[in-house]
């Protein structure tokens, strides 16, 4: 689907890092915890190319006065890194933009009362919170969070606020364990036996650390990835990742932005990647 | 007064002269719910080659001021399954689908352009001899008069279908290009293809795209594909298509004022996917507001 946004906040949450409400069709409400939308950031040339993003959350508004219709919404969280997401975050709101999706194919919840561990790297938080949301309804929830200081770890009010238990870790030592999240993982999956399974994003070593745990202890693992990509439909074949079997000779080569974002772990080929 | 919009390339009719580019548009099917297919004059099929192609490794594309480099390597499921998945989808159009292909000698050429042949559902042929992205994907044919000229004559004698000749800009004289494919046997050419480019990340001190050059496309190459389409449309008897960079309705016009007789849209698309359409209905509006009759009064009409 593709419509015309308007912004209706877009606040720096943490240094760097923006989450951006706007305004949605009742269609975007079915969107699944693990799609992204595409954003033209403006209608110039410059930036040309939309910009993907996991969408955050989705809800609806009360109406605004008595009568009016309630407002469906649409949100993204992301972290500034060039021009594009750099012009994102000077827009305000009552700004419009233009929006495809949801585009991809989201998480697969799992059977309900299974323990459900998030992983998530940064601004991977982004497609997780939706997920927690869905989870929480049948599931115990645990977040793991991790970032290179604490300015990197996001939104953890807004996952404990679920009844989801959070765990942080930063490199630096600023918030929660000092280390890697994926060393708290592993406590956690130690002390249950490796029981659940895995939902993950954030940046690729991350991603293959946690495939990596999943396959070692046999805990289903599903990842959302990142790619650079000019369509989001198929199209443009710029985001394509590894399926296991892949090699030169016997290519196998997986569209993020219709495949995934969301893959299961064991699907993808990690080594040398 | 409604505008005549329709055009001739060789002997296929086309409602409108806009066209979707090939490799922007998938197999036409990826954009069926964006675009009304039936409001567009044709679309390009992702280039096609005897057996699948993986394609290059990541990254493959990386966007640049006013456009985007692609190294994508002519990844595509080979003309098998094309036959099979994707055709079916092609009948049940009501629009021209023009399918683009490649090969590695001028046999391949030949063997795709007969195969291409007995499929109904094709309505015409576009052949690539000008990727950039892989060593022996048609570049090599793309950028020597002679070479090009073997492989159209090959294709020509295996198709009775409408032949394109999709053409490199990364050459010394694109007109010596365009009249050579024109002499062997080309019905039209698609001018142009992408121009070879580079983006480096500085901080990693290494390029960004793993095949570390790529074709530029998007509105940056324009006023060069411009020039182009003048150059050869002023050189050659057959229809010119006009590509690079088209993103709206004046561009699309600037192009046929320039020479061409269509054009096709390609990284709008990515854009907007409804662009093709848009671009449509767009340039109907502004002949009809000028009282323009016919979109053919404009082809090569350039003053001055």
């Amino acid at each position: 689907m593709q419509f015309k946004a308007m912004i209706l906040d877009n606040a720096e949450v943490s240094p760097g890092y923006w989450r951006m409400r706007m305004t949605a069709p009742a269609e975007m409400l079915e969107a699944k915890p693990g799609q992204f939308v595409m954003v033209r950031v403006n209608p110039s040339i410059d930036p040309l190319i939309r910009r993907p993003f996991g969408v955050f959350d989705v809800g609806t508004l009360q109406p605004a006065f008595t009568g009016a219709a309630p407002q469906p919404y649409l949100e993204i969280l992301y972290r500034v890194v060039g021009k594009g997401t750099g012009m994102l975050s000077t827009l305000h709101a009552n700004d419009i933009l233009d929006i495809l999706g949801p585009l991809g194919t989201g998480f697969e919840n799992g059977p309900a009362g299974e323990e459900k561990l998030i992983v998530g790297g940064g601004v991977g938080l982004a497609p997780l919170y939706l997920l927690a949301k869905e989870l929480v309804k049948d599931s115990p929830v645990r977040l793991f969070a991790g970032g290179r200081t604490k300015d990197d770890v996001l939104c953890i009010t807004e996952f404990e606020r679920l009844g989801v238990e959070c765990y942080t870790a930063t490199e630096d030592g600023s918030l929660g364990e000092c280390g890697l999240v994926t060393k708290v993982l592993e406590q956690r999956l130690d002390a249950t036996g490796n029981k659940g399974q895995i939902f993950a994003c954030g940046p690729h070593g991350m991603l293959k650390a946690v495939a990596g745990i999943g396959a070692k202890r046999s805990v289903k693992t599903q990842v959302s990835l990142e790619g650079y990509m000019a369509c989001g439909m198929g199209a443009c074949l710029g985001c394509v990742c590894q399926g296991t079997e892949h090699s030169a000779e016997n290519p196998d080569y997986r569209c993020v932005c219709t495949e995934g974002p969301v893959f299961e772990a064991a699907e993808l080929k990690w080594e040398g990647n | 007064m409604k505008p005549a919009m329709s055009v001739e390339i060789g002997s296929l009719k086309l409602r409108n002269p806009v066209m979707t580019a090939s490799g922007t548009f998938g197999y036409g099917e990826e954009f069926s719910q964006y675009v009304d297919l039936e409001k567009i004059g044709a679309f390009v099929t992702k280039g096609l080659s005897l057996k699948p192609r993986a394609g290059n490794p990541t990254p493959r594309i990386v966007e640049t001021p006013g456009g985007m480099l692609n190294a994508i390597g002519l990844q595509n499921v080979g003309i098998d399954a094309f036959i099979q998945k994707k055709v079916p989808f092609l009948r049940s159009v009501n629009t021209p689908a023009i399918a683009n292909f490649f090969g590695y000698t001028p046999d391949e050429y030949a063997e795709l352009a007969s195969r291409l042949d007995a499929i109904p559902e094709v309505a015409a042929l576009e052949v690539n001899i000008s990727c950039p992205n892989v060593k022996q994907g048609g570049i090599v044919f793309g950028t020597d008069p002679n070479c090009a000229a073997s492989v159209v004559a090959a294709c020509r004698a295996a198709t009775k279908k409408t032949l394109i000749v999709k053409l490199s800009p990364n050459v010394t004289d694109i007109v010596e290009m365009a009249q050579a494919c024109e002499a062997a046997g080309a019905d039209a050419l698609s001018v142009i293809n992408t121009l070879t480019g580079m983006a480096i990340d500085l901080e990693r001190r290494r390029p960004v795209l793993a095949n570390i050059t790529g074709g530029l496309s998007g509105p940056a190459i324009k006023p060069i594909a411009l020039r182009m389409v003048w150059q050869v449309a002023k050189a050659v008897k057959v229809p010119v298509i006009g590509i690079g960079g088209i993103m709206s309705a004046t561009d699309a016009l600037e192009f046929m004022l320039a020479g061409a007789t269509a054009v096709q849209v390609g990284t709008a698309s990515f854009v907007n996917p409804a662009a093709a359409q848009e671009i449509a209905e767009g340039m109907e509006a502004w002949l009809a507001e000028r009282n323009v009759a016919d979109i053919k009064s404009l082809i090569g009409a350039l003053e001055g």
